[in-house]
């Protein structure tokens, strides 16, 4: 053995190694049910749903089954069910699907009035389009790529408790509004967006503003799949992502929930499978294991949220009695039981994780040097948060096998850990800094600073941009 | 559901196994992971004013990591014999950082000339390498190390040595920057005397006067208008 090896291996005389897993919002283990179903899909039933023989009607079954069971699960129709490769991709033909038929749309009403009068007519205004700023890159960058095509895209601000407020939609609502993206539960913080009432709202506004065009609602369920009701008519949203890899079903697996009158247009061309909306053969395995993890955890929904509360709130009041200076980012009321997102001030979150990774313990961290990017969380800045916030967020993420013992074990190692590296620390924060200030910019000047604060703030310059 | 329990174990189990083989690669090179779980030279408890001879501070404009470094000089060796450190930083500026301290003080201890050329790729090649996506991590050492020895110069009275890679020298006769000026700024001189209190800008060549003024308005307004 090394001197290394020894050395680690004497940084944990604690207490015997444990593996514990804390990171289910960046993804599940596969639920053995849920791989129990899938099995026949890959050497026995390995057919093509598109072919007329037995093996692709033997597949094509399980493909309607697994439809009709998501189908009922979130109460829509079958036909309203695409199926896709994963999460992402649903964003994605959500977004630029609906912006692609409003494309066709202004280009076939071009023609036919060139037809008719022989002349040119003036395209009109570009849609503008509402999300939030603390949305999942696939949904954010698709947006800035929408930008980039000259679409006016607002981007609304979260409170404090980095929750969108109603009032910040309807300010941000115009005449050409054609889509508003909302998650319905934020992957980092965890807290609960009011998507229903964001329906309501649009509805409201659309007939009172006597508006033509309707607004489409959709909405990034991932996260809140498993935790939440994602009943399309109760959240009253016209597309909605959901995917397999966060509920203990396989990977690579996702769909989207088109409401049946929806305008929307392929961003993938091919075999015209999944109503010519994504081509590709199906990934028939995966959406049965898909279709099969969702209804386990629908079944358990209920039970494991109390349980998982319970632990979650726990586990943060011993936080704060064990560790000074944290701050729980989000509301905790109002967020995902599993969910617990902190700034532990002063730490730098990677340089923690990495200490914790060699116990056994497994989390994430908001910190910019774990972002490919290099940019510190865009949802702890939001909450108004110095950088440093975020730099020293930790995010635990239970699940469905996260026992008191892991918290406990976790907490041991947690505390002294934090104390370490608090005294490495030269930052001295403080709980109440309010100001999106830098706490020690003496530090940068003479090397520039940090490149997110030379970046305008997209809400900021959005609003500056209605202004004009 | 009985045996659904079981394959949970089973699967637990080999879980556990793929874990641990995957666990003897880390990200990192032996050494990284060395210094990283122990790092030397440290400063656990802050200092007196006058315990180091040098202080310098330095934040990464790529992720926004801080690093603080301390020297103590012998001024008749020109010698580091002393260096301790702190940083809001990830693994690699912790490692880094610890492999520094060690190569600037080892044997009797780097001149202030070997200090001042040390290179980030220097001390990559004592770690063994490190990530390409965390190089950026690891150049805040050097860069606090020189600008506590810049620091030692000033405090030492030896203003003419400072320094100062990709700043404008606005006072020739005692070495000031720019950036001293910005610094200045920043720390609450917001008028010529204040700034003048702080750095003696012009004391010594008061042409630059007017250049200086210009300066403290530019970041004024900048940092508070």
């Amino acid at each position: 053995m090394s001197d290394i090896e020894q050395k680690t291996t004497n940084a944990n005389q604690s207490g015997p190694w444990r593996d514990v897993y804390l990171d289910h919002a960046a993804t599940t283990y596969l639920d053995p049910r849920v791989r129990a179903a899938m099995e026949p899909y890959f050497e026995q039933r390995f057919g093509n749903p598109s072919s007329l023989y037995r093996h692709g009607r033997v597949a094509k079954q399980a493909l309607d089954q697994s439809r009709a069971t998501l189908a009922r699960l979130i109460g829509a129709e079958s036909s309203e069910i695409l199926f896709t490769g994963s999460g992402t991709e649903s964003d994605n033909l959500a977004i630029l699907g609906v912006w692609r038929a409003w494309q066709e749309q202004q280009s076939w009403q071009a023609k036919v009035s060139a037809t008719k009068s022989g002349e040119p007519v003036v395209p009109s205004e570009l849609p503008h389009f509402i999300t939030s700023a603390i949305e999942h890159h696939a949904v954010l960058h698709v947006f800035h790529y929408l930008e980039k095509q000259g679409c006016p895209v607002t981007y609304l601000p979260v409170n404090a408790e980095g929750i969108v407020e109603l009032d910040s939609v309807s300010a941000a609502l115009r005449p050409n509004t054609l889509l508003v993206s909302i998650m319905l539960a934020n992957n980092e913080i965890g807290t609960l967006q009011p998507v229903a009432e964001i329906s309501a709202l649009l509805k409201q506004c659309t007939s009172q503003q006597g508006l033509k065009q309707r607004i489409y609602l959709h909405t990034d369920a991932c996260q809140a799949a498993g935790a939440l009701d994602l009943k399309v008519n109760q959240l009253g949203v016209d597309l909605m992502t959901i995917n397999g890899s966060k509920i203990y079903g396989p990977k690579g697996v996702g769909l989207l929930y088109v409401r049946q009158g929806v305008k929307i247009k392929s961003i993938i061309f091919g075999g015209g499978q999944e109503k010519g909306l994504r081509s590709g053969t199906e990934n028939l395995a995966a959406i049965v294991g898909f279709a099969k993890a969702f209804e386990l955890i629908e079944a358990e929904r209920q039970t494991e949220n109390r349980r998982l509360t319970e632990l979650r709130n726990w586990f943060w009041q011993e936080i704060e009695r064990r560790i000074p200076k944290v701050r729980l980012n989000g509301s905790l009321s109002q967020r995902l039981p599993n969910n617990l997102n902190v700034s532990i001030l002063d730490i730098e979150g990677e340089a923690l994780i990495l200490y914790l990774d060699e116990v056994g313990i497994a989390c994430a961290t908001g910190s910019a040097c774990d972002s490919a990017t290099l940019d510190p969380s865009h949802v702890i800045l939001a909450l108004g948060v110095p950088y440093e916030f975020a730099h020293s967020s930790i995010r635990f993420s239970l699940g469905k096998r996260t026992s008191r013992t892991d918290l406990e074990y976790t907490l041991e190692h947690l505390v002294p850990l934090v104390e370490k590296l608090r005294r490495i620390s030269p930052v001295r924060m403080e709980l109440d800094s309010q100001s999106n200030q830098l706490s020690a910019p003496e530090a940068f000047v003479g090397e520039r600073l940090p490149h997110w604060q030379a970046k305008p703030d997209v809400a900021a310059s959005d609003q500056q941009k209605s202004r004009e | 559901m009985a045996n659904d329990m079981n394959y949970a174990k089973v699967d637990k189990r080999s879980e556990a196994e793929i874990v641990d083989q995957a666990g003897q690669s880390w990200v990192y090179s032996d050494t990284v992971k060395d210094h990283f779980f122990n790092p030397r030279n440290l400063l656990l408890e802050l200092p007196d004013a006058t315990d180091f001879d040098g202080v310098g501070m330095v934040g990464s404009p790529a992720c926004g990591d801080m690093m603080k470094i301390w020297i103590k000089v012998n001024p008749q060796t020109e010698r580091i014999t002393e260096m301790k450190w702190q940083t809001f930083g990830c693994g690699s500026a912790i490692a880094s950082t610890s492999m520094m301290s060690v190569m600037v003080t080892e044997g009797e201890g780097m001149t202030l000339a070997e200090a001042q050329a040390l290179r980030p790729q220097d001390i990559m090649v004592r770690l063994d390498g490190l990530p390409t996506r965390k190089v950026h991590c690891s150049v805040l050492g050097d860069k606090a190390l020189r600008k506590a020895i810049n620091d030692y110069f000033k405090r030492s009275n030896q203003p003419e040595r400072v320094v100062v890679a990709g700043a404008k020298v606005i006072d020739k006769v005692l070495n000031i920057t720019d950036h001293d000026i910005e610094e200045a700024v920043l720390d609450g001189a917001h008028d010529l005397e204040a700034v003048q209190a702080k750095t003696k800008v012009g004391t010594g060549d008061p042409s630059c006067l007017p250049e200086v003024e210009q300066l403290i308005r530019f970041y004024y307004e900048k940092y508070y208008g």
